[in-house]
């Protein structure tokens, strides 16, 4: 519970940790160092590999071996995935814009273990404040030679562009976010061929999260082992979780992993606010199915926990709702987003998402059928055959089955409620 | 590619096949008789995978997972489902969701009737709706172009459109807006969906989404008869599906012939079909009288005809043209002239084209799908996205799968873009620069090594009418000497590969036979009588030899001189001179205007026969509504003529001439109509068929020509849609040619003392204005061939060029 490995220094130092002056004072750059004078670029990749770590954007796919994949070619890329966009998530925002260096000291690295000698950052354009901070970080970290050509003296040479994104969240899908730094429309890729083989433009690229990323420096500096001791053996090292919602204490949180949600929501949350009864909680992000506390409130709090029991921690943003919350309302909430934000390229999610929104839209206005609950389900089925976890698809990217995760969710839960707003005026909450 | 295997083996349904290696399962499927329904995908084009519909489970190392079937590559082992519930259930979804919103206006779209949407719904779809919210509607339709419309409400954004337009053609003019459930094609703001291939779009849309402005609400698709037939407005002949009723020409497809066109078609291809019922048409024989002309009978009409050609030598008495007509209509003038008027001078090529041996005889001649394997490709010659737009189209794939291509012209080209170098002569220069450049000299020697993969095919021609026509001769016999070369010549009019074979050239006889060949003469002495003992005359020879007095008459046979030969001026000047001037011919052109009288011809679209395109492709026209008016075929006119001049050509029938044809032409032995029936796989034949000879085989060899050193130099262009007759009468296309310009270099432009917009008078009497282009060579002027500020310009190497001063 004590471990911190993202948020120590910002803690510490909340008026300045963006600021070179304060992360070199404080341990910052020494894993670069460390990285160019005595580590040969594959020693930096099997550190990565032994930790464990699982990617942080939400699939939970090991850093390590993801980097095993880059094909052999030249020039290839690393992109950062700054384009946080899913309600519920802000760790992204927090950790760009108040320990910059730490990302960026990352970035570095990463890229020297790599090969890489051009990273991109694609960076939400709703986080301007990150933008302007990780943008003074390069400039700070060019002047002190961190960044540029022949850094430190090694020979090796990275040049990192950032790029604001326009305001879709699915560029925040790797291959639509490829696509979007070319100039393209922000549609996923067909796959394969895989970004690790067929990336941007066409060339061999690594895409991470910005927590991913910013946890490279700790890995090098204190090894792949150390960060594989922190936690239980699958749910290895440090995450960041998001918590928002009807809880006093909003907010994030480093945690290690393998505690109960229970803890979580009541200790780090603060419990419910005005100490009304939780009701239930999307445990990883809007497109992951809700939890309940008669059964999940004592489930551990980790990757592999929290997928048996058929949701996803994601990229660990937790949005409690309480006795309050009217479901449908909620539900239609996250499938409206979806909706607005499909890229329209594919037909069961350009169709099926706003098909679900208008249902639910019915519903909430009191002009539901009796029919439109299994419709709603059914309409599902085929963006998502049989909804299961983890879904099926019969889209391109997994945008259109997350729309069907809240549907899945309040027809599981609670479907007499969901019934009892049939031929009613209810209200919208 | 040999290391591969040639199949590999899949399991459909329970069912095990061996399927060719290489392709995607959705093709391997049909291949083997498992149809997948689909939208976006199209064997021509990049998979996609955007509608879904062709989703099947595949066994994969996690089990069974659904998989677009159009973006799978088959694999060896790989099972397939594509009947489980899963798969119908996934299916009839995606169908159910592209119906929600669709407006279901099949009674009044043009697509029902043969719209996948409408086909795959019922094999596939739902019985019923369970949508009962509002549907997504647009304002309908928007002009994407001049010629498509875009209902967007019907559309199921395959992507398809976008693809051709993209990938197929090169024009990026189309593209989606929006996301989720708003998105839609468009075009690009201020810049319209102008493309020479925009017809494909709508023969491609699944549904009724693109429609194009001639056709729509003009038929049901269960109304149209089906004709395969092939165009003919260039010498490409792509295969096309001419489509009728009520015994009018409604709509022109093209057919999927891989060898020629790969169905794709050029809006000219397309849309020119209108012209055959223009009511500009010559429709009744046509006799000059004290007011113009006056219409007549066809046995009056015949019979002053016969009586005045009988009144000539027959070395006083030429004929111009055929280039338009079949190759029996081809066969039997050049019989007709050789045998009845007894004439050899009969020229198809109006001046504008290169030697007729040249053209019908280069060893060795490629085939458009050469193309395809080529390594390297030089292009030296005309624009063929002009000239044969659908070449362009197989130049274009080819450089997509990896050919690296040269072109060399005095302007911009189409083909510019994709090209690895550009060689940019100043017109009037070539052979120079052509000397340069095979030797590889400084500036050219990247160029030049480009050349050194083969296979190469060289397409030749020349670059423009101003242009020598022996310089195409020294350019092939450099392609020739590059490794592994085939060659194409590029003629651009319509048959006139198959006229030259016909013989209807001065120095050839039927079948690719010298003229001089003596063997040649004899055998056709043998079949026809005796041979005139002149040596035939070139048009433009027959011109001066009419204006001098040594020739007294002219047959004009489809076939404008005063608009299409280089010396527009000489042409018009020798039908006044001549004594009497025939014209057979479907319109009153500027040149039939002179006749004293005009037959109507049938056209294309009418008259029953073969054509040869510019590969020696043999393919068969077929006639898909009665010839209009009273016009005729033209073998029937010239049988008719003969009778009366007491010769019977045996010429009334088709099926006649073809046997006359494969029995005098030995290039042509073999061929019948029967293997020219198309059917899937059948795709024409290339002449001579094995087992046939060809007498004449004609190498080049590099030519002196002169290189011009004027001031000026001119490039008479010849543009896709231009001022010709058979253009301005299809109203789909008739308001597409571009204003004309005068194109020159910056340079140019600042020693005349002009700015882009004003204007320059060319050999004091046309008046253009400049459009400065950096593309274009230095000391050269670009101007379009045959527009309307253009006509009567002469095609001389050099002219004099003066900004237009105002205060004249």
């Amino acid at each position: 519970m004590t471990e911190r490995i993202l948020t120590a220094r910002m803690d510490a130092h909340p008026s300045d940790s963006n600021t070179i002056a304060r992360y070199e004072d404080t341990g910052g750059y020494q894993a670069l160092r460390k990285a160019l004078t005595s580590m040969a670029p594959q020693e930096v990749i099997d550190e990565v590999k032994s930790s464990n770590m699982r990617g942080r954007g939400g699939a939970g796919f090991p850093t390590g071996v993801k980097w095993g994949f880059l094909a052999d070619a030249s020039p290839r890329y690393l992109v950062v995935n700054c384009d946080e966009s899913e309600p519920g998530t802000f760790n992204d925002r927090q950790l760009t814009e108040r320990d910059p260096h730490q990302l960026l000291e990352g970035i570095i690295v990463s890229s020297y273990a790599l090969g890489v000698d051009h990273a991109f950052v694609y960076i939400r354009g709703e986080y301007p404040k990150a933008a302007r901070r990780l943008m003074a970080a390069v400039k700070e970290a060019e002047s002190a030679g961190y960044l540029g050509d022949d850094i430190l003296g090694s020979g090796f040479s990275l040049t990192v562009t950032l790029h604001l994104g326009g305001g879709a969240y699915i560029c925040g899908e790797e291959t639509a976010l490829l696509n979007s730094l070319e100039g393209r429309r922000g549609e996923p890729r067909l796959k394969p061929p895989f970004p690790a083989i067929e990336g941007l433009y066409a060339k061999p690229t690594i895409v991470n999260n910005v927590e991913s990323i910013s946890n490279i420096p700790w890995i090098t500096m204190n090894g792949g082992a150390a960060y594989a001791a922190i936690g239980p053996e699958r749910s290895a090292g440090t995450k960041m979780m998001s918590i928002s919602g009807h809880v006093k204490r909003p907010g994030n949180h480093e945690i290690v992993m393998g505690m109960t949600w229970r803890d979580f929501i009541y200790d780090l949350g603060g419990g419910i606010r005005d100490d009304k009864e939780l009701k239930c909680w999307i445990p990883g992000g809007a497109s992951s199915p809700w939890f309940v506390p008669s059964v999940h409130l004592d489930t551990p709090l980790t990757i592999d926990d929290v997928a048996a029991n058929g949701s996803m921690i994601g990229a660990g943003a937790v949005v409690v709702m309480d006795e309050t919350t009217n479901v449908v309302a909620a539900a239609h909430s996250i499938v409206r987003f979806f909706a607005h934000e499909s890229c329209g390229q594919c037909t069961p999610c350009r169709e099926g998402t706003s098909w679900l929104q208008d249902i639910l839209e019915r519903i909430l206005s009191g002009k539901g059928r009796p029919q439109d609950l299994d419709l709603m389900l059914d309409v599902s089925d085929n963006i998502s055959p049989g909804l299961t976890w983890p879904p099926a698809m019969t889209t391109i990217c997994p945008l259109g089955p997350s729309a069907t995760a809240p549907v899945a969710s309040i027809m599981r839960w609670f479907r007499p409620e969901v019934e009892a707003m049939i031929g009613e005026k209810a209200a919208h909450v | 590619m040999s290391d591969t295997p040639q199949t590999v083996s899949i399991t459909i349904n329970g069912v095990s096949h061996d399927v060719a290696a290489g392709q995607r399962l959705i093709t391997a499927a049909e291949s083997v008789g498992e149809y997948i329904p689909r939208f976006c995908h199209h064997d021509k084009l990049e998979p996609v995978g955007k509608c879904r519909m062709c989703l099947v489970e595949v066994e994969g190392p996690r089990g069974k997972a659904l998989v677009p079937s159009c973006t799978l590559p088959v694999t060896d082992g790989m099972v397939v489902d594509s009947e489980s519930a899963v798969v119908k259930k996934a299916q009839e979804g995606v169908l159910e969701f592209l119906l929600i919103n669709h407006p279901l206006d099949c009674p009044i779209c043009d697509k029902g009737g043969e719209c996948p949407l409408q086909d795959q719904t019922m094999s596939w779809g739902p019985g019923e709706s369970r949508f009962i919210e509002e549907k997504r509607t647009f304002p309908k339709p928007i002009n994407v172009s001049d010629i498509v419309l875009l209902d967007r409400e019907r559309c199921v954004l395959c992507d398809r459109c976008v693809r051709v337009a993209d990938d197929i053609a090169g024009d990026s003019l189309l593209t989606f807006i929006d996301r989720g459930n708003h998105v839609q094609i468009q075009t690009f703001p201020d810049d319209p969906f102008v493309s020479y291939f925009s017809g494909n779009t709508v023969q491609l849309c699944p549904v009724g989404a693109l429609t194009s402005v001639d056709y729509r609400f003009k038929a049901r698709p269960w109304d149209l008869e089906h004709t395969p037939s092939v165009s003919l407005v260039d010498t490409v002949h792509s295969t096309a599906d001419v489509q009728t009723s009520r015994g009018k020409i409604i709509r022109v497809y093209g057919i999927e012939n891989d060898a020629v066109n790969e169905g794709w078609l050029s809006d000219k291809d397309r849309f020119t079909f209108s012209a055959v019922h223009s009511e500009d048409r010559v429709t009744v024989p046509l006799v000059r009288g004290d007011d113009g002309f006056e219409p007549t009978s066809w046995s009056a009409a015949l019979d002053m005809v016969a009586d005045k050609l009988g009144s000539f030598r027959g070395d006083e008495v030429g004929a111009i043209g055929g280039a338009n007509n079949t190759n029996e209509e081809a066969f039997v003038l050049g019989k007709f002239m050789r045998s009845v008027v007894g004439s050899a001078h009969v020229d198809a090529q109006i001046g504008d084209g290169v030697d007729a041996h040249f053209a019908a005889a280069l060893t060795p001649r490629a085939t458009i799908s050469d193309l395809d394997e080529a390594a390297s490709i030089l292009v030296w010659g005309p624009d063929i996205k002009e000239t044969h737009p659908v070449l362009y189209l197989r130049v274009r794939k080819a450089v997509r799968n990896g050919a690296t291509l040269v072109v060399a012209s005095p302007a911009g080209t189409g083909l510019d873009g994709i090209a690895s170098h550009v060689i940019r002569y100043r017109a009037g220069s070539g052979a120079d620069v052509l000397r340069k450049f095979s030797a590889g000299e400084a500036g050219h020697a990247d160029a030049r090594s480009v050349l050194d993969s083969g296979p190469v095919v060289g397409l030749v021609g020349r670059s423009s009418l101003a242009e020598d026509p022996r310089l195409a001769e020294s350019v092939a016999a450099f392609a020739r000497s590059l490794p592994d070369a085939r060659l194409l010549t590029l003629l651009g009019r319509a048959n006139v590969y198959g006229a030259l074979d016909m013989g209807l050239a001065p120095t050839l006889l039927p079948g690719r036979v010298s003229a001089t060949d003596e063997a040649g003469v004899r055998r056709l002495e043998d079949a026809w009588g005796p041979m005139p003992e002149h040596a035939g005359r070139s048009t433009l020879d027959m011109f001066a030899a009419v204006t001098s007095g040594d020739m007294k008459a002219l047959i004009l046979v489809g076939s404008d001189p005063v608009r299409d030969c280089p010396d527009p001026a000489l042409a018009a000047a020798a039908l006044d001179a001549s004594d009497f001037v025939l014209a057979i011919d479907t319109f009153v052109t500027d040149s039939s205007a002179k006749a004293d009288i005009i037959l109507p011809a049938a056209a294309w679209g009418e008259v029953d026969g073969t054509v040869t395109n510019l590969e020696g492709r043999v393919q068969r026209m077929r006639p898909s509504i009665q010839p209009i008016g009273q016009s005729r075929p033209l073998n029937v006119v010239l049988d008719d003529i003969s009778v009366r001049m007491g010769v019977d050509l045996m010429a009334a029938k088709v099926e006649d001439i073809s046997t006359q044809i494969a029995s005098v032409a030995p290039a042509y032995e073999g061929i019948t109509f029967d293997h020219l029936t198309f059917v899937a796989g059948v795709e024409g034949a290339v002449v001579p068929l094995a087992g046939a000879t060809q007498p004449l085989g004609f190498i080049p060899v590099e030519v002196s020509v002169p290189v011009v050193t004027d001031r000026m130099t001119l490039h008479l262009a010849k543009a896709l849609y231009d001022d010709g007759v058979w253009n301005r009468n299809a109203a789909t296309i008739a308001d597409l040619p571009r204003p004309a310009t005068a194109r020159i270099h910056p340079r140019d432009a600042a020693i005349l003392a002009v700015a882009d917009g004003s204007e320059v008078v060319i050999e004091g009497s046309f008046t253009l204005a400049v459009a400065i282009d950096p593309d274009v060579a230095e000391g050269s002027i670009v101007v379009p061939f045959n527009q309307v500020a253009t006509k009567g310009l002469a095609a001389t190497a050099s002219v004099r060029v003066d900004a237009k001063r105002e205060d004249r």
